[in-house]
């Protein structure tokens, strides 16, 4: 049973995948990739890690694509980005990601029928994590804070607009 | 051990890090090559998750977490760039920054 549940998610994901790198717009691209992220999500569920599986879901489909939207907003201004729009609410475009999401909301709602008896392998548990992440794993995190905070400076200051200065371009 | 077999899901983090990779290589487009970008990063954190699962250890998800910084962390700055990029050059064409200054 969970065979069959992971060989259908790992389709949907490669599929999701394959669309996302051919799809001319960006913002299409995103759709598919939103998708193939949420089924490598139930993949985490299926081997058993709940808590990767949620954090997948959470940060990767939810703040991360958050990001690439507001990017994606900042870029289209202007007054094209109304015919844009119109091109880009055709009904058709929704059909495939809403498939695929159906899919994996459907495996989910197997998941629960089941009583959470899908999981094969050893079941790793949010406990276990977090007493190897704040035992062995305490510089790592701390590192991993360090990272952070370079990533947010540099982001600031790299999306800052163009200050002109006196003398140069 | 009777469920998904290791081997399998190894495959299916290598075929998602190679379509990742067809993607920045054959893509012009900056935001798209960040989105396959992030392909590539969930390719390696299944991996990691395949083998913790495997051990039944919690290591993989320590790294998968690492991973998730990264990308995070990652995705902050090179969408920066990609802001930058478009404000001075009025494109998101990666061929088209191939000039350098001096």
């Amino acid at each position: 049973m969970a065979m069959t549940l992971f060989y259908i998610t790992s389709a949907v994901a490669v599929f999701a995948t394959v669309m996302m790198i051919t799809r001319l717009n960006a913002v299409h691209g995103l759709l598919y990739l939103i998708l193939s992220l949420l089924a490598v999500g139930v993949l985490f569920f299926l081997l058993g890690a709940h808590f990767a599986a949620v954090l997948e879901v959470i940060i990767y489909a939810g703040a991360i694509m958050v990001l690439f939207v507001f990017v994606i907003m900042m870029l289209n201004q202007g007054q094209k980005t109304i015919e844009q729009e119109r091109a880009w609410l055709q009904p058709g475009i929704w059909i495939g990601p809403s498939l695929l999401a159906l899919i994996l909301f459907i495996e989910m709602l197997v998941i629960v029928v089941l009583d959470g008896g899908a999981e094969t392998g050893h079941v790793v548990n949010a406990k276990q994590v977090g007493i190897a992440l704040y035992g062995p794993y305490l510089l790592t995190v701390e590192l991993a804070s360090i990272l952070l905070l370079a990533g947010l400076v540099g982001a600031y200051h790299l999306a800052k607009p163009i200050i002109k200065i006196e003398g140069k371009s | 051990m009777n469920g998904i077999p290791m081997e399998h899901g190894l495959l299916l983090s290598a075929v998602l890090f190679v379509l990742g990779l067809v993607g920045v290589l054959v893509r012009r487009n900056l935001i798209m090559i960040l989105m396959s970008l992030e392909v590539m990063l969930n390719a390696t954190g299944l991996a990691f998750i395949v083998a913790g699962a495997r051990w039944g250890e919690a290591d993989g998800q320590i790294m998968f977490l690492l991973i998730l910084t990264l990308a995070a962390a990652e995705v902050g700055v090179g969408l920066g760039l990609a802001l930058q990029i478009f404000r001075r050059f009025h494109t998101l064409d990666a061929d088209s920054l191939n000039g350098m200054k001096g």
